[in-house]
Formats: C-alpha cells, sequence, structure tokens
C-alpha cells in the first residue's frame, strides 16, 4: 500500500462488517422469523439476503437478526421492520426478490411497500 | 458476506478458563448446521469483563453470553444461530430484563465506562489488520504523514494533555518535544510493555485486543521526534501479546504500513520486539534501554535523560501501551475532543484493572475525575459477601492504600499523590475487613526486596531491613519503637535510591501507617491482628457449647493438635496447632473461631 486512498478502500470494504458490532439505541431493526415454519418455508435466504444487502448498501443504521415463531406460520417468511419511534411494519411471505425490494423502498427511501405487508395480505382473503 | 459475528473472547483470562476449545467447537458446531456462510467466528481481545469469562457475543443482536461452557455450544448454535432464540438461561444476568434482554452498554458495569484506549478491544479480531482499518486505523498515521508538520503532531499532544499512563504522568507532549529538539543522526521511538505491578494487566489486554494500536502511535511518534526505529519491550510471560503483536508487526508491513517509503511520503519507520525475562525493575525507563541493548536490566542515574541519550547513547521516548493507545485518537478527533474528558490537570480517560474483593473483577475506562466509590460500587458491583470495604490500593508496589475516608475523591493524578497513593499504572485491588494492611505493606514489601536490582545500597539493604521489620511486627514481637524507626528508614531509601523502584517502594508502608496506625498498634501492643490474618497472634479455639464431639476436626487436623473424645466437646492444643484453618472449615457446627 503506497496511498491514502488504498487505506480509504480497505476501510470502506471493512466498515460494514466492524459497523455490525455496533450498539446504539437509533436502530432500526429487521428481524426474521427463523423458527421452523419460517426456515421450511424460505426464511433463511430471506435473512441471508437481507443482511448482504445491508452490509454492502451500508446502512449502519439497520441490524438485521432472527427471532422465532410469531403465531403466523401460514405467512412465512415473515420479515419485521421496527424503526424506532414508529409503527412496527410486518412484511409477510417474503423472498430474496421481495426483500431486496424492501431494503431499497422501505430501509432507504422511507416508503413501505403496503402490498407486501400482512394488512394487505390478510384483507385479501 | 456475513449476517452474524459471534464474538469470542481471546484474552488471557478467557483463555485460561477454555475459551479456545470453545471456539473450536463452535466453528465445529457452526459447520454441522451448515452455517458457515451465513455465521462467523471472530476471536477477539479483552472485552473487560473477566469474572464472568469465558466471553461470547453474538451480533447484530450484541447477546451476551457468559461463563460458556464447552456443552453449551449446540444449543447456542441451533437456538439462537439458527432459530433467533437467545438461550436466556446462558446470558448475562444483568442484561435479562421483564421486557427482554436489554443491551451490554445499559448494564451497570459498561454504561458508566468510556473507552478511548480499549475502544477496539474485544470488538475486533486483534490477528486481522483489514479489521482494525476498518474501524478507522492506519487514518491517524496517514493525516500526520501527509497533512502535519511534526511540530503540529507535538502542539496536538501538548494541547490534548496526555500524560504518561505508565504511572508518573509526565506530559507525553513535552518528552517529544525534548527529543525532537536532540539532533541525532539515529533517534528511538520505545514501547514500555513491561507491566510489572502484581494486579495489572490494562497494556496486555490492549496489546492482545488491538495490537496495532501500539504500532501505529509509536510511527507516528517516529515522525514527529524523527525516529525511524521502534522498539517494543513486552515481558515474555505474555505469550499471548507476544504472539499477536508479531503477527501484527508481519501484517503492517505486508500492507506498507510499516518499513520503507510510508504512504509514498519517503518517511521511513520499522519496529522491533524485545522480550524481556519479567525483572520488575526493567519497567523503569533507564533498565529498560539498558536491557534492550542485550545488557543486565539495571538503572543508569539521570541526567542524562533519554530524550538527550537513552537508547544507544542516542535520543529516545519510552512511551507506555496505554499511553500510545490514546494516541491515534486524539490525532483525528482533535485535542479539544481529549481535553473536554477528565479533570483540569488529568485529561482524557484511565484503565483501571480491577481485583480483589470485588464483584466484577476485570477492566474497566472511565474518565479521570471518576470517584473511586463510582468505580467500585457502580462498575464493580460492589464487595461480594457483605463484607465492608476497608481500602484501595492503587500503584501496586510503588502506590499506596486509599482508605474509605477518601472513598468521594475524584480520581485523578494530583490526587491520589496528595492522599498518598499515586495512579501507578491502574491496578485497583479493592480490600475489605478481612485483609490486615501490615500484612499487605509485608506483601509488597517482599515483592521489592525480591525485585530490587541490588545496585544501590538504600534500595537493596534499605528494603529487606524494612521487610524484616514488617515481619516482626506481624510474629507479634515488635515495639512501638520499630515504628517511628520505620518511618524514618522509609524516607532515608525514598531519598536515596536511584530508581523509581527504590524511591516508591516504602509507599505502601508508609500510606499504611498513616491510615492505619491503628492496626500497626494493636499488632504492637495488644499482640492481636484484628483481621485475623497474621498467623503467629491467632488461636483457633473450639466453643465447649457448640462442638458436638464429632471428631471431624481432629481427623482433619493435619498435625493432630486437636483432642477429644467422641461426643464430648474437643480441644485444640495450641503447642501444635500450626493454624492452617483446615478444622475451621470442616466444622459443621460452627464451633470453631479463630481469636
Amino acid at each position: 500500500m503506497k496511498t491514502l486512498e488504498e487505506l480509504r478502500a480497505i476501510r470502506e470494504k471493512m466498515q460494514g462488517r466492524v459497523g455490525m458490532r455496533a450498539e446504539d439505541a437509533n436502530q432500526t431493526r429487521v428481524v426474521v422469523g427463523m423458527a421452523t415454519c419460517g426456515i421450511a418455508s424460505g426464511a433463511r435466504p430471506v435473512l441471508n439476503t437481507l443482511s448482504e444487502a445491508v452490509q454492502t448498501r451500508k446502512l449502519e443504521h439497520v441490524v438485521v437478526t432472527q427471532t422465532g415463531c410469531i403465531g403466523l406460520c401460514q405467512y412465512e417468511p415473515i420479515v419485521e421492520v421496527i424503526e424506532p419511534g414508529k409503527e412496527k411494519v410486518t412484511y409477510v411471505k417474503m423472498n430474496p426478490e421481495k426483500a431486496l425490494e424492501v431494503v431499497d423502498q422501505h430501509l432507504i427511501r422511507g416508503h413501505v411497500i403496503s402490498e407486501y405487508t400482512i394488512n394487505s395480505v390478510a384483507s385479501d382473503k | 458476506m456475513y449476517r452474524s459475528h459471534v464474538l469470542v473472547c481471546g484474552g488471557t483470562g478467557c483463555t485460561s478458563s477454555g475459551s479456545m476449545q470453545i471456539m473450536k467447537t463452535l466453528q465445529e458446531e457452526i459447520d454441522k448446521n451448515g452455517l458457515h456462510d451465513e455465521v462467523c467466528v471472530v476471536q477477539t481481545g479483552c472485552h473487560g469483563l473477566c469474572a464472568l469469562g469465558p466471553i461470547m457475543i453474538i451480533y447484530p443482536e450484541a447477546t451476551f453470553y457468559s461463563m460458556v461452557k464447552q456443552e453449551d455450544i449446540p444449543e447456542i448454535v441451533s437456538e439462537h444461530l439458527l432459530k433467533g432464540r437467545v438461550v436466556t438461561r446462558l446470558v448475562y444476568n444483568e442484561t435479562v430484563t421483564d421486557e427482554g434482554i436489554k443491551s451490554l452498554s445499559d448494564t451497570e458495569f459498561y454504561k458508566h465506562q468510556h473507552r478511548v484506549a480499549l475502544r477496539n478491544c474485544g470488538v475486533i479480531d486483534p490477528e486481522n489488520i483489514e479489521e482494525y482499518i476498518g474501524t478507522g486505523g492506519y487514518e491517524a498515521l496517514g493525516k500526520v504523514l501527509t497533512e502535519m508538520t511534526p511540530d503540529q503532531v507535538i502542539q496536538t499532544l501538548l494541547d490534548s494533555g496526555l500524560r504518561g499512563r505508565g504511572g508518573a504522568g509526565f506530559p507525553t507532549g513535552l518528552k517529544w518535544k525534548f527529543a525532537k529538539a536532540n539532533d541525532a543522526d539515529q533517534k528511538y521511538v520505545c514501547c514500555n510493555a513491561d507491566e510489572g505491578d502484581p494486579g495489572a494487566f490494562m497494556d496486555r489486554s490492549v496489546l492482545e485486543g488491538d495490537p496495532h494500536v501500539v504500532l501505529e502511535a509509536m510511527a507516528i511518534a517516529g515522525y514527529a521526534i524523527g525516529a525511524s526505529q521502534g522498539y517494543i519491550y513486552v515481558r515474555a510471560e505474555y505469550p499471548i501479546a507476544v504472539a499477536r503483536l508479531e503477527i501484527a508487526i508481519q501484517q503492517a508491513k505486508e500492507y506498507g504500513l510499516l518499513g520503507k517509503d510510508i504512504f509514498g511520503t519517503g518517511f521511513d519507520f520499522d519496529i522491533g520486539l524485545r522480550l524481556g525475562a519479567g525483572a520488575f525493575v526493567c519497567g523503569e525507563e533507564t533498565a529498560l534501554m539498558t536491557s534492550i541493548e542485550g545488557k543486565r536490566g539495571e538503572p543508569r542515574p539521570r541526567p542524562p535523560f533519554p530524550a538527550l541519550k537513552g537508547l544507544f547513547q542516542k535520543p529516545t521516548i519510552l512511551n507506555n501501551v496505554e499511553t500510545l493507545a490514546n494516541i491515534p485518537q486524539i490525532i483525528l478527533n482533535g485535542p479539544e475532543w481529549f481535553a473536554s474528558m477528565g479533570t483540569e490537570k488529568s485529561k482524557g480517560t484511565k484503565v483501571f484493572a480491577l481485583g480483589g474483593k470485588i464483584h466484577n473483577t476485570g477492566l474497566v475506562e472511565v474518565p479521570m475525575g471518576t470517584t473511586l466509590r463510582q468505580v467500585i460500587e457502580d462498575i464493580g458491583g460492589g464487595i461480594p459477601n457483605g463484607k465492608k470495604f476497608k481500602a484501595a490500593q492503587t500503584g501496586g508496589p510503588s502506590g499506596g492504600c486509599i482508605p474509605a475516608e477518601h472513598f468521594d475523591v475524584p480520581i485523578d493524578y494530583d490526587n491520589l499523590i496528595s492522599i498518598g497513593s499515586m495512579m501507578g499504572s491502574g491496578g485497583l485491588i479493592v480490600m475489605d475487613e478481612d485483609n490486615c494492611m501490615v500484612d499487605i505493606a509485608k506483601f509488597f514489601l517482599e515483592f521489592t526486596v525480591d525485585e530490587s536490582c541490588g545496585k544501590c545500597t538504600p534500595c537493596r539493604i534499605g528494603t529487606k531491613r524494612l521487610y524484616e521489620m514488617l515481619d516482626k511486627i506481624t510474629k507479634g514481637k515488635g515495639t512501638l519503637e520499630d515504628l517511628d524507626k520505620m518511618e524514618e528508614l522509609c524516607y532515608y531509601i525514598k531519598e536515596n535510591s536511584l530508581c523509581g523502584l527504590g524511591q516508591t517502594a516504602p509507599n505502601p508502608v508508609l500510606s499504611t501507617l498513616r491510615y492505619f496506625r491503628d492496626e500497626y498498634i494493636a499488632h504492637v501492643v495488644d499482640k492481636k491482628c484484628p483481621a485475623g490474618v497474621c498467623k503467629a497472634l491467632l488461636s483457633y479455639v473450639i466453643d465447649a457449647d457448640k462442638c458436638r464431639g464429632c471428631t471431624l476436626c481432629a481427623r482433619t487436623c493435619p498435625n493432630n493438635a486437636i483432642e477429644g473424645k467422641v461426643k464430648e466437646p474437643h480441644i485444640i492444643r495450641q503447642d501444635k496447632c500450626i493454624k492452617c484453618g483446615a478444622c475451621m472449615e470442616k466444622c459443621r457446627f460452627g464451633a470453631i473461631s479463630k481469636k
């Protein structure tokens, strides 16, 4: 390494990785249901997609974690987005593609994708 | 890219309670569950809460598992990592609340802390230079080399008010300024990692948890004073620290952050490791340099000071590990940021190693000016078993005891000196009513007698005589005259010794004489040890009313000093009793006590 730019490039690359270990009360939490029902309906690729997207896009205020069964097994995979000071948004029947849309629309631009939320899916029936 | 990071503490404390084996099992379990592409295991340095080791933190949730056992690993992997269910029974109990798991930074132990020197310890993998760079590492070096003149660097340190963390508290910027002012064809930057105070381990933790910060700060120092070579003098008893330093130096060289023409600026800097054999005197600056030169580690008179004639007779600066760990942050955040923490004359934070009679033994970093009460009661969790606080010992064998009456004094360099102790490197040993202060003074004197290098008479013979007087008192053979003689001898040793070891060696005696003279008098006049520690002044007795005559004590006694018939009260024969206390521990009826 001979320049500061090279140093900064390594820093950029590593920031997502070490940034995960910061603790902040103002973080947005993205929670994926990873109980047996969730895993069986494909929650793992959803979780991995979300985690990777948040790290590559350097969304330092966002934490992607798992949780257990929340009791709505027929709607799995479920992803909840909990922003400080806002109502929880529950996305249901997710897949990796939809998850990426949530990252780009909701987490980055702040637009809730209402057609994927539990309210609209449940009222369809 | 991983969705979850499992941080396992690889500091000395957790390693000795089995964290390496835990890490291996963890990796096996992760592989078994097919999670190796999703979860990574990171070995870190010390988290500070050594009392609860082995420690494991799972991010991004920051779940803090404490006292983890190998058999717990499969459960943690399948429940937490796979299904996202926190294994509550294994979580540090202070973080478990009715509303769920609370954040680690909200616990009493961490909430009052402010981590500057320890900021990366327990957070990054010390064996991976890129993780250090990811937290802003080597940016301060880049800034210094490309944007600042050596004088600006020194001025920044002077403005920050940083003082040496090794104990004496000399302003770091001033030290650098003196060394820069002396022209020479070669100058040196040395790092004192010869942490010798019993009970102090903050430097070890920085070296184990964040070795690159020391390398970066030394390179900054080299640029500031005009040196191209650095040496780290670290004790060989710190094998993990030595191994990680070797890796760190190797990686820094590979990345071009040490060596020739750093950042293309023409600045060269290299660092060598020198291992000390564990002599306490080699923590003294002139002895340390003599030892690096390959000679017997003995101090020499000052002046000339190292800034003029140090290592190999060239201008040299010597900084302590913790001092260095602050420097990159000062460069990046500015001197005002650093000076905004602490008290008027002691800026920044200080790391303390809590030990002795305290719940949370471990490492804490607090702003200067925090009171002893906050450190011991709030962060340390107080004294176990409902015992009463008697004193805190700071500064190791060079320091003194702080009694309960000074519990609310803000801790900084000057306040500690004025109450007869010193900051020292930051060991803080808490003592309760079961500790005998005469015995404590004797313990430290025994240490300095052992460690005195023998070069000057006041230290070699003076400490030995002082130890003999203390020994006499603990055996109940002292006189009041001895107390006066001891004080006189203490001042003589302080005034006439060649180096810091002898000059400070009497401090434990002087401070205990000052605050706990009544205990000395009890030993001398009443021939009693109030804390029940000094064996010669104790006798174990059996309360005939409580004794059931079960014979357990008689069978336990290694010297057959207990006599009595079955179902009749027993008696301890004082002429045969060796005061080991085994009978008292075994008695089920609380019939045996020491007086």
